[in-house]
């Protein structure tokens, strides 16, 4: 194989780089559609539904006097809601150290039946900490939820 | 009074820079040739006055001065020693502090030692140097000043973040920083031969050594952090494909594509202007991971020390440096001469495919990691996490990883796979292909229950360790000269790494049980027992400690003894993991809370091979140290040769 033209050979590198960039973005953007998972509040979940079995975060406030232990004591049951709706959760591991009744907790995980199943908990990992999407609510929606389980 | 201290020589350095920017841009042109002569010195000198005003804020933190507000905010007198010294980078300011001292110590260095660029490009660097500097002095000096004073002192400090309270803390952080801002030189370097037009291999010789040492850090940083989440997050999970791991992935990925696209220009004098794209990007890639992290514009498991209004700042540097820079990329660009020509199988066409992958790679993850904020625009809120990361990635790594088994056999400029070639290149690399194809059909035959992305990585590492010894056959080893070593050490360390990472993927073996003390649980080959629980004290925590003993098969048992501290200052509870590590992997023990009944929550994990995951980050980096120690005596040598030489004509009266 000769060596081509040097003029020919920018061009060359140039439409090969963006052609994989192109490739890459592509590719990245068919995948987020697919597995990008997506952020509920219970409200959310019970007017729109998702799939079964799709990965999606749940976040809510976790009901007083919800928290269940099953008999195996590593399984927790407990309802995360916002005031308008309630979801009942199972997870099963070890719960991080601020998950706690009344407080706030993000769930990834996916819809089964109508329970969600959770295989990670996040809770506020400090005073300082709030979990992102959590701000919004606990603003408006957590006095709610007090206010209700007075 | 030292804060005050600092707080001036802080002012001092910033206005240095702005002497130093200023010099720099004149004596580039014909009238300022006197200046010249100024900006190498100012350098200098900034580095040292930055250096002491963040050796102030050290002894600020070490001496636990609470009339300053960030020491009253993030540190406690009771902390030890260690803590109170990494509490100084632990938050906003100080890390900031840090990064501003990395950028002018190095700027410092460059001016003080640098010897083989063309003077002009030299100072056009240095000016760039101090222009992206003054944007941090700025943002330190007018929104984040670390060396505020309280009006009342405070009567005890707020403490650290009892997460933060980790042996890592005292070198993740400044080892990352230091890769994050070493990039910053070949950043400027990349400026400086934009603006004087002068890239080429003297260019690329005298850049590589700063790139060289900014990865080198980098790779460290990236994997003792990958260890320190590992073992303080008792998740059992190395990589969580979390913002603020991705800001420190992405500037790796542009810094080992430049490394390579260096070796390229430096030895043929190819690749030019895209070398110069990607010492932008780079750099530029810090920045962006600053600023997801700093900003908290981002959901993470590492968000400390936010704060969103400081985010805006940082995105308006940002868009200055990021956006000037590129702007004059497309400039001159066009004017950078052609580079040397090379055929399609050759050194040069495998380091090219090798700079697309990792773009590939580099344009996934931040793609990936930026999708949430697109879409939070939008009014829907996501995440991104493993389910995307590691499949789309792996389209890109894994032909990048069999390139890389033949790329280094191959000559520069043109080269065959046939004739000569296939004794040299086609037959060795042909086992080693075997080598992974076999395992591959292991995997498919006997262990389907391995998915495919584990059992690919299997594979590939199984062929790439092998190959990326080829190197070496036939060479004298004693005369193998340092960079190659560092090759071959550096490729073999990716081979250990990719086994590390699938093996854990494939075989790891988990077991979540309630125990009572006198249990007995089954882990993979492990049997462990509980044996009881009691209560510890540390200096400023106490913890439940569970005494575990597990047996490897028939071995006689060690002892585990897994924690759950609670920090008092600021209250805050952590798990202490507890490991043991065997030749052929680690066990994993997290200690839970106690149930209504009595039984203690207990987790474990059998992980064979996961510490190659580390060894491999480590052997990485080793290769990256080979290579520079390689590179910076070849300097010393020509430099001494030139000297001599020099000293001999003088002396022959010519």
């Amino acid at each position: 194989m000769s060596a081509i033209k040097a003029k020919h050979q920018r061009l060359v590198l140039l439409v090969i780089a963006l052609l994989a960039l192109i490739g890459a973005g592509l590719l990245a953007a068919y995948a987020l559609k697919n597995q990008a998972a997506y952020f509920y509040v219970p409200n959310d979940l019970v007017a729109n539904p998702p799939e079964q079995g799709r990965a999606i975060r749940l976040g809510g406030m976790v009901e007083k006097g919800s928290i269940k232990k099953a008999a195996d004591g590593v399984t927790v049951h407990f309802i995360v809601g916002d005031g308008k709706a309630r979801i009942p959760v199972r997870f099963t591991g070890i719960t991080p150290d601020l998950f706690v009744e009344g407080s706030g907790v993000v769930a990834e995980g996916r819809m089964e039946g109508q329970t969600f199943v959770a295989d990670n908990l996040l809770a506020k990992h400090d005073e300082k900490y709030v979990p992102r999407e959590m701000k919004d609510m606990t603003a408006a929606q957590a006095k709610q939820v007090v206010a209700e389980t007075k | 009074m030292i804060a005050e201290l600092g707080l001036a020589v802080l002012w001092m350095a910033a206005a240095l820079a702005v002497l130093q920017l200023v010099a720099g841009v004149l004596a580039l042109r014909p009238e300022g040739r006197q200046l010249a002569g100024l900006v190498r010195p100012v350098a200098v000198v900034q580095g040292a006055l930055v250096a002491v005003a963040f050796a102030a804020l050290v002894s600020l933190f070490l001496t636990t001065d609470l009339s300053v507000k960030l020491v009253a905010e993030n540190s406690h007198s009771m902390k030890p020693f260690i803590f109170k010294l990494a509490g100084t980078w632990g938050n906003h300011e100080g890390s900031m502090l840090l990064w501003v001292t990395i950028m002018g110590v190095a700027g410092g260095f460059v001016a003080l030692i640098e010897k083989r660029l063309p003077e002009n490009t030299l100072i056009a660097t240095l000016a760039g140097q101090a222009f992206v500097s003054l944007g941090f002095y700025a943002f330190l000096l007018l929104s984040s000043n670390p060396f505020e004073r309280l009006a009342e002192p405070a009567p005890e400090g707020a403490g650290l973040n009892p997460l933060l309270q980790d042996i890592g803390l005292a070198f993740h952080p400044p080892t990352l920083y230091v890769g994050y801002v070493g990039l910053s030189i070949a950043f400027s370097f990349a400026i400086g031969a934009l603006v004087t037009r002068d890239v080429g291999p003297a260019f690329a010789r005298a850049m590589r050594p700063w790139v060289l040492g900014a990865w080198i850090f980098l790779t460290l940083g990236i994997t003792a952090g990958s260890y320190w989440a590992y073992y303080t997050l008792g998740w059992g999970g190395w990589w969580f494909w979390d913002p603020v791991e991705n800001a420190s992935l992405m500037p790796w990925l542009a810094a080992t594509a430049l490394l390579h696209s260096c070796s390229v220009l430096a030895s043929r004098n190819a690749l030019k202007a895209w070398t110069v794209m990607l010492g932008v990007i780079a750099f530029s890639m810090s920045m962006v991971g600053t600023f997801l992290v700093r900003s908290g514009i981002l959901t993470s498991v590492h968000a400390f020390a936010v704060d969103p209004e400081r985010g805006s700042f940082i995105l308006a540097l940002l868009a200055v440096y990021i956006g000037g820079a590129l702007t004059l990329f497309g400039l001159r660009a066009s004017t950078v001469t052609e580079g040397a020509r090379f055929s399609f199988v050759s050194r040069e066409a495998a380091l090219v495919l090798n700079n697309v992958m990792l773009c590939g790679i580099l344009g996934i993850v931040l793609i990936g990691t930026l999708y949430p904020l697109l879409t939070e625009a939008m009014g829907v809120k996501v995440s991104v996490g493993p389910p995307y990361f590691n499949p789309v990635s792996a389209v890109f790594a894994i032909p990048m990883m069999l390139v890389m088994g033949v790329g280094p056999l191959l000559r520069w400029r043109q080269d065959s796979l046939e004739g000569k070639g296939a004794a040299r290149i086609t037959l060795p690399v042909g086992i080693c292909a075997l080598l992974s194809a076999a395992v591959l059909l292991g995997v498919v035959l006997f262990a389907h229950h391995i998915k495919l992305l584990p059992a690919l990585g299997l594979a590939v590492a199984a062929g790439l360790a092998p190959a990326s010894f080829l190197p070496l056959r036939g060479r004298n080893l004693r005369r193998t000269p340092l960079p190659t070593w560092g090759m071959v050490i550096g490729h073999f360390g990716i081979a250990v790494a990719l086994f590390g990472m699938a093996s854990e993927s494939a075989f790891s073996t988990e077991k979540l049980a309630a125990m009572r003390p006198g249990d007995v649980q089954q882990v993979g080959p492990w049997t462990v027992k509980l044996d009881g629980i009691g209560p510890v004290a540390g200096p400023n925590w106490t913890a439940l400690e569970a005494t575990v003993a597990a047996g490897y098969e028939s071995a006689a048992p060690v002892m585990l003894h897994p924690q759950a501290r609670t920090f008092s200052n600021p209250p805050g509870n952590r798990t202490e993991s507890a490991l043991k590590t065997r030749w052929n992997g680690q066990l994993y023990a997290v200690l839970g809370e106690e149930g209504d009944d009595g039984r203690w929550q207990m987790r474990f994990w059998w992980k064979p091979f996961v510490p190659m995951i580390w060894y491999g980050g480590a052997l990485i980096a080793l290769g990256g140290l080979l290579a520079l120690l390689g590179r910076v005596a070849a300097d010393i040598r020509r430099l001494v040769a030139t000297d001599k030489i020099a000293y001999r004509r003088m002396k022959q009266g010519r």
